[in-house]
């Protein structure tokens, strides 16, 4: 049976990490060979995965481990 | 190490906790969506696993049981602020739990060069914390501190099962408003520099 987009969509997730069935990332893999707007949404959604696991994106704000660390150190005197 | 802290090394719980601070704090800002509120959860949430160390069985990981603490000081801190309302996974705003991507015809990549921009690295904050929550913890757990399924479900109380469904619907809601606002981005222009 050909995978129709929204199917194709439902699979992205798993076809990102790489957990679909074999059978399954097979017709999803040849429904993406011809469908340039598919193919195109994968690749936007792999890229913006990319960007937020970036440490840039979050950083430790300055002297956040000084500030936790001098905490700790008063409430294990007290 | 945690038999050596119970024991009365209390030092070595600051060597226990540094490989977590990033994970603790990002949980907590994702909640608390300001550094200094997400600061003060971490603190918390550091000190009351220092205090309740003793509560910790082996069997959990102890990244998962620090996660799970920091979640929880920043709910109850919400719910006493009356700001936390856990949206039902019912409350999606897609049509019979689709979730639809932006529809393009192509794709050009995006480099991690363009994250020294500051309006990039904003834009994709402001989309990370406007996600409903339950898509967003898990999408910060799964995708930005790297946690598998299994962990982010522990750390979360929830199934593997829906951990898969919200990542997913986190990532197709992240496309659907990132993509269209990262296609406008223009390629820095290069500076001319002669080669001799």
């Amino acid at each position: 049976m050909v995978l129709d987009c929204k199917h194709v969509w439902d699979c992205i997730s798993g076809y990102l990490d790489d957990t679909l069935p074999e059978e399954m990332r097979d017709r999803v893999q040849r429904h993406l060979d011809h469908c340039e707007i598919c193919s195109a949404i994968l690749d936007s959604a792999r890229n913006i995965l990319i960007l937020t696991a970036d440490d840039l994106i979050f950083q430790l704000p300055v002297g956040f481990s000084e500030r936790l660390h001098a905490r700790l150190d008063q409430e294990m005197r007290s | 190490m945690i038999a050596s802290i119970l024991a009365g090394d209390t030092q070595l719980y600051h060597q226990l906790i540094r490989p977590y601070e990033r994970s603790v704090y990002m949980m907590a800002l994702s909640y608390m969506k300001n550094e200094a509120d997400a600061e003060d959860v971490a603190q918390e949430a550091f000190l009351k696993a220092f205090h309740h160390l003793a509560t910790f069985r082996a069997e959990a990981k102890f990244s998962t049981w620090l996660i799970g603490i920091a979640l929880n000081e920043a709910r109850s801190r919400l719910r006493r602020e009356g700001a936390w309302h856990m949206e039902s996974i019912d409350d999606t705003p897609f049509e019979d739990g689709q979730t639809s991507p932006a529809i393009l015809r192509d794709w050009r990549e995006v480099p991690s060069e363009a994250l020294e921009r500051k309006e990039v690295r904003q834009m994709l904050q402001e989309a990370i914390t406007n996600l409903p929550a339950i898509y967003r913890e898990v999408f910060v757990l799964r995708d930005v501190e790297e946690l598998n399924n299994v962990e982010t479900a522990a750390a979360l109380s929830i199934t593997v099962g829906n951990v898969k469904v919200r990542l997913h619907r986190a990532r197709l809601m992240l496309q659907k408003q990132l993509a269209p606002l990262l296609r406008n981005i223009n390629p820095r222009s290069r500076r001319w520099v002669p080669w001799f």
